[in-house]
Parts: C-alpha cells; sequence; structure tokens
C-alpha cells in the first residue's frame, strides 16, 4: 500500500490501488465509532479546520464527526459567519488560518478547482468536501465502500447513476472511481443533464430509466436540484419523477435485486419514491455510516504526510503538488499555474519540471501564482 | 534480510504456549473473568493457539478479542508513511475481567503502552497481564511480561522473527542480524522505515 498524498482533492487524481487503500484503510475504522468511547488518540495535536462555502450538513457533520473521533482539534467556518462575507478572497482567508499554525483544511467551495487552487498555495493538508460541479471524492469513496461492502466487490458491477449528471460532483467521483475499479458505468437522465461527451469515456447512457434498471446492480440515485428546473433543464418535476423517478413498481420489474444508494439530502417523490428510500434494497444510511469510516482513513492517511516538515523546508518544496500529478483529462477545473520557485538540487529539477508541465496545458493562468507569491505562502 | 537462527522450531513454540496456558489459569484460579486479547498481527494467531489449549484441559471457551494498537502508537510523528491499521475486535466488556495481552515479542514495551491505553478506552478490567512468546529485553518503559515463551537476550543489531502459520506457513521463531545501513535519514527514529509495519520486532 502507498498513499503519499498531501491532498485529497478527486479520485481522477488517484490510482485503482490508491483508491482500494483507502477502501481497506476504512475498514477497522467502522468499529471505533461503535465503541463506548468513540474515540482514538491518533490526530491528537491536529488542527483542523472546516471551510465551508456552500451550506451542508451530512458532509459538514459526518467530517466534524471522523475529525473529533481521531481526537483533532477542529475548527468550523462557514460563510456567513467569518470575514469571508466581508470579502476576504479564498487565498488570504487560508494565509491567515495557516499563519495560526494549522494542518489541515477541509474545504467545500462553489467553483471547481478552488480546492487545488488552495493546496498549491499552503503546506496543510487540503481534502475536498465538494467543489463546484467537478468533485466530491469522499462522497464517492463511501459510495465505493458500500456497493463493496453489499456486493463483496466493484469490479464486473454494473452501476447506474440516475438524475442530473451534468452538474452533479457526485456523478464525477464516482464515475472516475468506479471506472478505475472496474466496474461498468452507465447513466440515465434527461438528454439536457446528460453531459455529450460522457460515453468517450467508456460509460453507456441509458435513455429510459426502465433499461437501466433491466441491466443494473447497482442505482445511485442523485439528488434533482430544484433550482435547475427553474434554468428549463427539464420541464416540471412532476414530469421528472414520471419518466425517470425510481419506485418499487419500476424495480418490480428488474430481473434481479438492485441495491439502492441515494447521496442525500433526498427529494422523496421526485427522484426517488418513499417505498423505495425506506424499502429493504436502499442502503442510504447505510451509506452515511461508511462516510465518518472513509472520511477518518483519509484524515489517517494524510496525516502521514507530514505538514510540519513541509513547512519547514522553506528552501524548496517538499511537497509533492497534486497538480503536477494530475493530468489533463477535461474535468473543466481550471488549472493555475505553479511557477519554480527558488529551490536547490532535486528539488529545483522538479520544480522546474512542473514548469514546463504546467506549460504544456497552457490554459488560464493569468490572475495567480507568481514564484514570489508562492515563497510567501509557505513561510 | 540475512538467514537467520532457528530459536525455537515449531514443537518448542508449541510447548510455550501449552505451559503459557497452563500458568494463565493457575495465576487466574480458573477461567471465570478472564479474557485473552492477541495484538495484531501475530499475537492473535498465538492466542488462539493459548484458547484452544485451554479448551482442551479446561473444557471452557476463554472469551478471544484481537486489537490493533497502531492509533494508539507513540511514533507516528516520526514514521515516513502512516502504517497499515488492522481490526480491532473485541466481542466482551472488558470491564472486570481478567485480560490477558498476548504478543509475539516484548522489546520496548511501546506497543504493551499503547495495547494498555486503548483497552482502557475500551473499559476498565479487574487487573491487565502481560503474555509473550519471546522477551527479547531493551525495555524503554517500566514494563514486564507476567508469562514469557523464551528469553532471549539480544543485541539492537539483532531481530526476532515469530512465525505463525496462518501468515508465514510454519510456526518458529527466527533470530535475525539486520542488514548493514547507511545513516538513518532525519534521525528520530532508531528503526528503519522498513521496519514499520513489523514494529518492534
Amino acid at each position: 500500500m502507498r498513499f503519499a498524498h498531501k491532498d485529497l482533492l478527486g479520485l481522477e487524481d488517484l490510482t485503482r490501488g490508491e483508491i482500494t487503500a483507502v477502501l481497506d484503510t476504512s475498514e477497522p475504522f467502522k468499529e471505533i465509532s461503535e465503541r463506548r468511547i468513540k474515540k482514538v488518540p491518533v490526530l491528537r495535536g491536529k488542527t483542523i479546520v472546516n471551510l465551508f462555502y456552500e451550506p451542508s450538513t451530512r458532509t459538514r457533520v459526518s467530517f466534524e464527526f471522523a475529525e473529533k473521533r481521531l481526537s483533532a482539534d477542529t475548527v468550523n467556518i462557514s460563510t456567513t459567519m467569518s470575514s469571508i462575507a466581508k470579502g476576504e478572497t479564498l487565498v488570504d482567508t487560508a494565509r491567515n488560518l495557516e499563519a495560526m499554525r494549522i494542518d489541515m483544511v477541509v474545504i467545500r467551495h462553489g467553483a471547481s478547482g478552488a480546492p487545488r487552487f488552495l493546496a498549491e498555495r499552503i503546506p496543510s493538508n487540503v481534502i475536498n468536501a465538494g467543489d463546484g460541479s467537478h468533485e466530491h471524492p469522499t462522497q464517492g469513496l463511501l459510495d465505493l465502500l458500500t456497493i463493496r461492502d453489499f456486493l463483496g466487490r466493484i469490479e464486473g458491477v454494473r452501476v447506474v447513476l440516475v438524475g442530473d449528471i451534468l452538474h452533479s460532483r457526485v456523478a464525477r467521483s464516482n464515475i472516475w472511481g468506479l471506472l478505475k475499479l472496474g466496474a461498468e458505468v452507465g447513466v440515465c437522465g434527461p438528454p439536457s443533464l446528460i453531459p455529450p461527451e460522457i460515453e468517450g469515456l467508456g460509460v453507456r447512457v441509458y435513455r429510459h430509466v426502465e433499461d437501466a434498471i433491466a441491466e443494473a446492480d447497482v442505482l445511485n440515485v442523485l439528488r434533482i436540484q430544484l433550482e435547475r428546473q427553474k434554468a428549463n433543464l427539464f420541464p416540471s418535476l412532476r414530469e421528472y419523477n414520471r419518466i425517470f423517478g425510481i419506485s418499487n413498481a419500476r424495480l418490480s420489474r428488474a430481473p434481479r435485486d438492485i441495491l439502492i444508494l441515494h447521496p442525500g439530502p433526498m427529494n422523496r417523490g421526485v427522484e426517488i419514491d418513499s417505498d423505495v428510500a425506506d424499502g429493504e434494497h436502499a442502503v442510504i444510511l447505510d451509506q452515511v455510516t461508511n462516510g465518518v469510516a472513509v472520511r477518518m482513513a483519509v484524515l489517517y492517511l494524510l496525516a502521514g504526510f507530514d505538514v510540519t516538515r513541509a513547512r519547514e523546508a522553506k528552501e524548496g518544496l517538499e511537497f509533492e503538488p497534486e497538480a503536477a500529478r494530475g493530468s489533463a483529462k477535461g474535468s473543466g477545473t481550471p488549472r493555475p499555474s505553479r511557477q519554480p520557485g527558488p529551490a536547490g538540487g532535486a528539488a529545483e529539477a522538479r520544480a522546474g519540471e512542473r514548469g514546463r508541465d504546467t506549460a504544456a496545458k497552457g490554459g488560464d493562468r493569468g490572475e495567480v501564482g507568481s514564484g514570489a507569491e508562492l515563497e510567501e505562502a509557505r513561510t | 534480510m540475512a538467514e537467520g537462527t532457528r530459536l525455537m522450531d515449531e514443537r518448542a513454540v508449541n510447548r510455550a504456549l501449552v505451559r503459557i496456558a497452563h500458568e494463565i489459569v493457575e495465576e487466574n484460579g480458573g477461567t471465570d473473568e478472564l479474557v485473552l486479547i492477541g495484538i495484531q498481527r501475530r499475537g492473535v494467531q498465538l492466542a488462539e493457539t493459548i484458547q484452544a489449549e485451554i479448551r482442551k484441559f479446561e473444557e471452557v471457551e476463554v472469551p478471544l478479542g484481537a486489537m490493533d494498537i497502531t492509533l494508539y502508537r507513540d511514533d507516528l510523528q516520526q514514521v515516513a508513511e502512516q502504517p497499515i491499521v488492522e481490526e480491532t475486535d473485541l466481542p466482551f466488556d472488558v470491564t472486570g475481567r481478567v485480560v490477558v495481552i498476548v504478543d509475539d515479542v516484548l522489546f520496548t514495551g511501546r506497543t504493551v503502552r499503547a495495547a494498555l491505553d486503548e483497552i482502557t478506552d475500551f473499559g476498565r478490567p479487574r487487573k491487565i497481564l502481560l503474555a509473550v512468546l519471546v522477551d527479547r529485553g531493551h525495555r524503554e518503559l517500566p514494563i514486564r511480561a507476567d508469562f514469557v515463551g523464551k528469553n532471549v537476550p539480544t543485541s539492537d543489531a539483532q531481530q526476532i522473527k515469530v512465525k505463525v502459520r496462518e501468515l508465514d506457513g510454519e510456526l518458529a521463531v527466527d533470530l535475525l542480524e539486520r542488514p548493514a545501513m547507511g545513516p538513518l535519514p532525519r534521525a528520530a527514529s532508531a528503526r528503519p522505515p522498513a521496519d514499520l509495519n513489523a514494529r518492534e520486532n
């Protein structure tokens, strides 16, 4: 097993082996939440900031439980209750937190790529808790863990994501994780909510939910965001339910039992009917339980990357920036450039490579990341 | 890794475990309140053998649990990569019980310190005892074993390797000479990163 990462930004960045390592590490962490004293001292003395620029209950609480059960000290910052509301920029907020000597940031942000932007500028570990329509890696991991728990494997399992694929970060993280672990992935939803290029990834598109039900082992039913209807992407919630809603009547025609996942919060009677949500094949609450274990595993694994050492290494970037390893496959993420900073020896050579790497990618590099700015951010 | 010297073969290990099983029951004056906790990973197999022996002569199934102490280690800040965490499974309440911790090798005592802290988080045993197959000396904490299979004086440069059938294909104890090493990276730990998952053996 090898998981030498500073940050968890998306499942697109991870290998099959690394994803499996996180899932395997999650297993022993499940038991901790069943203890009478639900706490182990492994992250004692670590300070973790939960930086939430978008409303979230489940994910934030799940992260907070995971952090506290590992004995970390936690601080929650939400947009409405901080200087963010006064117009402070993301980097300024992060630098101020760094100045108070934090170890990890868990960030939820409305802009795709915000966690990566932050990860490249601060030596603390950064965990993406959902960014725009890009990725929600811990949700993807907990979905994978839940499927593996109930079906015993992921390889060869046919998983269909139903709903708004276009705007869904949950869908993206699921697709990357499932494909890497060898599942057969399908998507189903209104054509206006299916990205046209998705078949190029090896994902099957189902036009009719009945066809998906006929072939799937697992349905991951995504939340229909009510504001999408206002954008005229589909005519009405009632019509959505009639055509794509998952009901027992539809499931009763399936040739085999289908595992039902939903990332929450559910719109009962829209994308999923109550009799399904509360039915025997729904594992929605098991997902929530697994979410805490998966997040504990991620925190534990990332904590192995020594922040203090990275911070002390002022003459060279000791931490591996994820962007240097990230691929250019079109996720639509802004990839700000990283100039080679003043560095010595091997670090300089690595920085040089990164410079070429980002130069080759080109693209939006305007407002961010001079070498001087990076140097300042590290000190 | 260099070829080792065999300290105990399968018969010798079994003799030691049979003796420890008897000593545990004798010390406790029976099997009432007795529970065994094997330390992951090889302590669990040894604890299973002790449990089977007690079953033979007392016709009692002593409750057996497995414990991983990784999350209670005191050196996680110093390791290069996070060690693999194994399952902890204690299918009983430790409060009021006589707990026997079973591990393969007693060395610095740091694993036992971690185990004591972890057990305390599960409840308040009436008494905690320690059984090890090999005591190799070099304690860094005031900890001693109550039941020892074999005392083996060692040097720092040596390593004790306990092999169990389930993980290593045979039951035996070997003494290995550590391969010569260059200067350790970044000081702090006296043990090389390659040994991290082997803990203090």
